[in-house]
């Protein structure tokens, strides 16, 4: 291919510039252009008249044919006169094309200053959290009125819908589940007999254990899991099919997508966290007293004996009554966040992510409200 | 390596795609010539978005060769294949603009990519091709989903041409806007084509586009080209899909559209 255009400044008289383009004035050689153009533009800003002849040109495209017209409007825009001489016809289109357009941009409003800009941002935040309470409240209630009309007509109970994600956010995240509780349980026990050990109170692991896992750390766990795993699942979903229109498309149907995709979906969560918390902090206590064994001499039956003495059915109902208020918060965030995203793959990226966070969060600031709940009924 | 008027810049030939066990296109020979409109046709599900992808290298082929701008396609190099990538531009049915990126980034990318230009003349290039498709300078600061679908069409065409290609493929251009749109839609497509000299292959069901727009136009039936020449010698033909497709329901004969030419 030929080398770049050019631009030769002719003889100035009168205050008249005359340039004579020659070459190339295409996208590939922009580039090279670019500083040419500016260049001329610079060096003769007090010229009255310019005309540049572009008869030497051997192609234009939008790049060179722009390039020719912004230093056109440069000069303009001192005051100066400006021709171009020598456009074939077809280029002479072009020209027409893009000299119509206009390129102004609307002015963005000014940037107040940043302590405006923070505080601005902090009440936005606020506003963002009060719309989050509302629309969370609003679910909870559409939930509740969902409930009472399948309650009234069980049949409209979309039972079959409810089974498959039984499969898919229950049994599915079985051995997951089980693996990692295992671990935190033998992790936990570990650390325990480490610690206990320089006061010679290897035994008091198997109390710290079995408390630990059956009050808070099995049922956190699971929660934890299930959000990252089926919480954002279900943002997903519903997410995209918010994007393909179909939840509109169930509405004109006469369905409510509450009591068609989002209770069934609640409903299996509350059938299934319980029973992973379950699954999970029997897990716990195995690897603690797989560890307990192995790492702390402890043996099975004093581990088994020892955990008789210290814990009570309490310890183990505190953890499971939570697992099902657990799972109302995860399913409520994750259909909430679904609900919410727009048409674009950002939004439901955004959206997935907003209800893991949420969930895991609401689920930590509940666990705590059941802590102190518990300590003053004195369980 | 200027090609004349009137020479191929795309050559089709014998051209097989398979997916799965089903042959979608058997023997295809088709010519792109320069500086025509080429309008390509077809029953939905007859292959015509599959020969667009496999000329633009997104689908595999069995057999055949696809010759572009010159350059074999199974042959060529890496670099050779992305100088031909960036001498075309493709505009995608539903838009396929990048959601995370405003109108006018999306129409920047390419030519921040390939051509290293100055931000600020970058970004007046991109305004310029915004305000050449019909749109306000304005749009260069909205994301696709903030745009109508008329408006998604036009970024998409000026994202195609951001680096002034010398050949379009446009996917069912029209579909999907109104009358009067898809007539400005028409309109644009011509004048874009007169003042920068492209060859733009189009795929369309759109009648009054064939009408009004193409110079050639191609039929696609049963993997092959059933017929390829002007609108009137498809209004002649006798072939039965032909006659149903050009002389049915949906096709007035009283046509006010005058055929081009």
């Amino acid at each position: 291919m030929a080398a770049a255009g050019t631009l030769i400044n002719g003889p100035v008289s009168d205050g008249g510039l005359n340039l004579t383009a020659a070459g190339h004035w295409i996208a590939k050689h922009a580039r090279a252009l670019e500083p040419i153009v500016e260049d001329a533009a610079r060096s003769n800003a007090a010229v009255r008249r310019v005309v540049i002849d572009v008869s030497k040109v051997d192609d234009f495209d939008t790049y060179g044919v722009w390039l020719v017209e912004r230093t056109m409007r440069i000069w303009r825009s001192r005051g100066a006169e400006t021709e171009i001489v020598g456009l074939s016809e077809a280029d002479g289109r072009l020209f027409a094309k893009v000299q119509s357009g206009v390129q102004k941009l609307t002015p963005l409003p000014r940037r107040s200053n940043s302590i405006m800009a923070t505080l601005e941002s902090v009440g936005r935040t606020m506003g963002a959290v009060w719309a989050d309470t509302l629309l969370f409240s609003q679910m909870a209630g559409s939930l509740v009125v969902a409930s009472l009309r399948v309650l009234v007509k069980p049949h409209s109970f979309r039972f079959t819908s409810m089974v498959n994600h039984l499969e898919r956010v229950g049994w599915n995240a079985v051995p997951i589940i089980l693996l990692i509780t295992l671990l935190i349980g033998a992790i936990l026990a570990q650390q325990g007999i480490f610690h206990f050990r320089t006061f010679g109170a290897d035994i008091y692991v198997v109390d710290m254990v079995g408390v630990l896992v059956l009050r808070e750390v099995g049922v956190l766990i699971v929660c934890i899991m299930v959000a990252g795993r089926s919480g954002s699942a279900y943002t997903a979903e519903l997410g995209s099919m918010k994007m393909r229109e179909e939840v509109d498309a169930l509405q004109t149907m006469g369905f409510d997508p509450v009591e068609v995709l989002i209770l069934p979906r609640i409903a299996a969560l509350m059938i299934t966290v319980p029973i992973l918390t379950f699954l999970g902090s029997m897990a716990a206590l195995y690897g603690g007293g797989m560890v307990a064994w192995l790492y702390g001499g402890i043996d099975p039956q004093v581990f088994l004996a020892r955990l008789h003495d210290s814990i009570s059915v309490k310890s183990f109902a505190v953890g499971m009554i939570k697992a099902p208020f657990m799972a109302i918060v995860i399913g409520l965030v994750a259909c909430v966040e679904g609900l919410q995203v727009k048409g674009s793959a950002e939004s439901l990226g955004a959206k997935t992510t907003d209800s893991v966070v949420k969930s895991i969060f609401l689920v930590i600031v509940l666990d705590g409200a059941f802590a102190i709940f518990f300590a003053s009924i004195g369980v | 390596m200027t090609i004349a008027t009137g020479e191929p810049v795309i050559r089709v030939k014998d051209v097989v795609v398979q997916l799965g066990t089903r042959k979608i296109l058997n023997g295809i020979h088709l010519d792109l010539l320069h500086g025509e409109i080429l309008g390509f046709v077809g029953a939905s599900g007859a292959g015509k978005s599959v020969l667009t992808r496999t000329i633009v290298g997104l689908l595999p082929k069995r057999e055949g060769t696809i010759e572009v701008l010159g350059v074999d396609l199974d042959t060529a190099d890496h670099e050779a294949k992305q100088a031909v990538d960036r001498r075309w531009g493709v505009m995608f049915q539903q838009g396929a603009l990048f959601s995370s990126l405003t109108s006018g980034k999306n129409v920047e990318f390419p030519i921040r990519e390939y051509l290293g230009l100055s931000q600020k003349l970058t970004t007046e290039i991109a305004i310029a091709k915004l305000e050449m498709v019909g749109l306000k300078p304005d749009v260069y600061r909205n994301y696709p989903s903030e745009l109508s679908g008329g408006m998604i069409k036009r970024v998409a065409l000026a994202r195609a041409l951001a680096l002034d290609p010398e050949i379009l493929f446009l996917d069912e251009p029209t579909s999907g806007l109104d009358p009067i749109s898809a007539a400005d839609f028409d309109e644009l497509i011509m004048t874009l084509q007169e003042t920068l000299g492209v060859s733009i292959f189009m795929v369309t069901h759109d009648l009054d586009s064939l009408h009004r727009t193409c110079d050639r136009i191609a039929v696609l039936g049963e993997g092959k080209i059933v017929e390829c020449g002007t609108m009137e010698k498809m209004l002649a033909s006798e072939h039965p899909w032909l006659k149903s497709y050009f002389h049915g329901v949906r096709a007035h004969d009283d046509w006010h559209i005058p055929v081009k030419g």
